[in-house]
């Protein structure tokens, strides 16, 4: 069930040149409702120019100490009035939104995360997740340059962590979707989240492999919650709300 | 206790002022876990026509200075869909149910009308002959006194319960339109839908919407809404249903002062979900604190 919550900034950290992570915790009593990977949160932006919330997936949730926290990458006006807002603002928050990553039904299935750049920040709580229930998988970061892949130490402390950077900075040279990792491994399932140039790349990849994959799309969203009808992905049954029916989805409901 | 009532001379009775505007508020449900939607005064759901429609490609939203472009267009599963899957499930509330009635020609309009009779719940239509998007019928019946007229006509003779029509502000002059569906029989007016507008991506030098231009909503629309409001309802005998970027209280009161008598809330509820909640505690106390007992006494009451 999605809330409106007020919710204090405890720590605002600079993970990557152009990505801080927030953690948040709620202003008044009461517990966070419970959140799940891939789902995400509309936060309202009280900047000059910017007129609507800004959805963000939601990185990491710790129900034991009532936190979630947000990546958020400097894009614009909104995310960079997120990026730099102090240690003690409250910002008010819609959450939790959306359909999150499916889990796997089986056990013994090979899992490969695959993050690019800010994407990265939602499979740590599905790396989290798996982990939890036992389920062994493997993570493929990307970014442009060493310095931007974000939260490698949290997933190292997860599972096996393997990197594709754009200049070779770090791990392979090239997109993700040429990391030998990907293109020589035996995975039965992918989860993706990253730039629309990449997911489609891997995507590819997955159907000529034959390989599940679900992606997180993150078209233009206004209301974040199904009423606007503004950000729909043109599926095989039609125009579906992103925020609703998504963000994540099967590679199999898309036409791409 | 302050009487926040509202009853049209047609008979149509909201318990307050505030409605839901069409195309924002989904059909309520979207947003049953974050207000009580038995507080509202009614709820408009989203615009129905007789067959599905998957609306425009995307993208169809824009963020502007102050608002919004949307060119969504009319996406909705069709009257069927809503009478067997949705009308069952939203039939209980205890607000005002008023389904927003678009189409591409006279006959789709009237059609589904028909459809809509035998749902005893729906105490009324509001005809959209407002829509920017949709390149057949929507704004074009609404655009000339003669198309207004018209449609009113054949709605009208189908339709015994309050018929509001939505009236698009893309027009010379609105008054004129007013007072055609008003002649036709229309019960109220609400008004206004969104401004056509357009906005373009410099760097790529592509407009931002699929469909090139939009519907223009949010508060950047809100002066000239509440000055068409105010020119309408000095000149019509039917009540006027004000909408327009209000964002909160002291918005929707501008309207009613303006000469509505009663407003709806669209794209704040996109900013803010409380909004309509919100709305209705501040009328309350803003009569409380002018000493008014009763929301009437305020509608067209500015001193000039």
């Amino acid at each position: 069930m999605k809330k409106l919550v007020n919710m204090e900034i405890l720590e605002n950290v600079s993970i990557s040149p152009s990505v801080n992570l927030l953690s948040m915790r709620p202003l008044e009593n009461g517990l966070l409702p419970l959140m799940q990977p891939g789902q995400f949160a509309n936060i309202e932006i009280d900047c000059k120019d910017v007129f609507l919330r800004r959805p963000i997936s939601i990185c990491d949730y710790i129900p034991a100490r009532n936190i979630v926290k947000f990546a958020v990458r400097r894009a614009g006006k909104g995310t960079e009035f997120l990026a730099s807002s102090k240690v003690g603002s409250i910002l008010n928050i819609l959450l939790p939104l959306g359909n999150g990553f499916t889990l796997p039904g089986e056990s013994g299935c090979n899992i490969l995360l695959i993050g690019g750049g800010v994407g990265s920040a939602p499979l740590l709580l599905l790396a989290k997740w798996l982990k939890s229930l036992d389920v062994s998988f493997e993570i493929l970061l990307g970014a442009k340059t060493a310095d931007e892949v974000i939260l490698k130490d949290e997933f190292d402390a997860l599972a096996h962590v393997h990197v594709s950077t754009d200049d070779g900075s770090l791990g392979s040279q090239g997109y993700v979707h040429f990391n030998p990792v990907l293109q020589n491994g035996e995975w039965n399932q992918l989860y993706v989240c990253g730039p629309m140039p990449m997911m489609r790349a891997v995507s590819q990849l997955a159907r000529e492999k034959n390989i599940a994959c679900q992606v997180s799309l993150e078209n233009k969203m206004a209301c974040g919650m199904g009423a606007c009808l503004c950000c729909v992905e043109d599926t095989i049954k039609g125009n579906r709300c992103t925020c609703v029916d998504g963000p994540v989805f099967d590679i199999n409901s898309l036409k791409w | 206790m302050v009487k926040q009532e509202i009853k049209f001379a047609c008979g149509l009775t909201f318990k307050n002022p505030v409605l839901t505007a069409s195309g924002t508020f989904g059909y309520g449900h979207e947003f049953e876990d974050l207000i009580d939607l038995n507080r509202l005064g009614g709820i408009i759901v989203k615009g129905t026509t007789l067959e599905p429609r998957e609306g425009n490609p995307y993208p169809r939203m824009a963020e502007t200075p102050s608002g919004m472009l949307n060119a969504v267009g009319l996406q909705n599963k069709g009257v069927d869909y809503f009478i067997d899957s949705i009308y069952p499930t939203i039939k209980d509330l205890k607000t005002a149910l008023i389904v927003n009635v678009s189409g591409r020609s006279i006959d789709d309009y009237v059609g589904v009308t028909e459809k809509l009779t035998d749902l005893d719940k729906i105490v009324a239509i509001e005809v959209n002959i407002s829509c920017p998007n949709v390149k057949q019928g929507g704004m074009s019946f609404g655009t000339t006194c003669e198309g207004a007229s018209e449609i009113t006509r054949e709605i009208r003779r189908k339709w015994d319960r309050a018929m509001i029509v939505k009236l698009t502000p893309n027009v010379t002059d609105i008054v004129s339109i007013a007072k055609a569906v008003e002649t036709e029989g229309a019960d109220a007016v609400s008004m206004v839908n969104t401004f056509l507008g357009m906005a373009i991506d410099v760097e790529r030098q592509e407009p931002l919407l699929s469909t090139i231009t939009g519907g223009l909503s949010g508060p950047a629309i809100r002066p000239i809404a509440v000055r068409m409001v105010w020119q309408t309802a000095k000149a019509i005998s039917i009540p006027v249903i004000g909408l327009g970027g209000i964002m909160n209280g002291r918005d929707a009161l501008e309207f009613i002062l303006a000469g509505a008598s009663a407003i709806q809330v669209g794209t704040a509820n996109f900013v803010n979900p409380h909004v309509t909640m919100e709305i209705v505690d501040y009328i309350e106390d803003y009569c409380r604190r002018k000493g008014v007992s009763d929301i009437t006494q305020l509608v067209g009451a500015i001193n000039h």
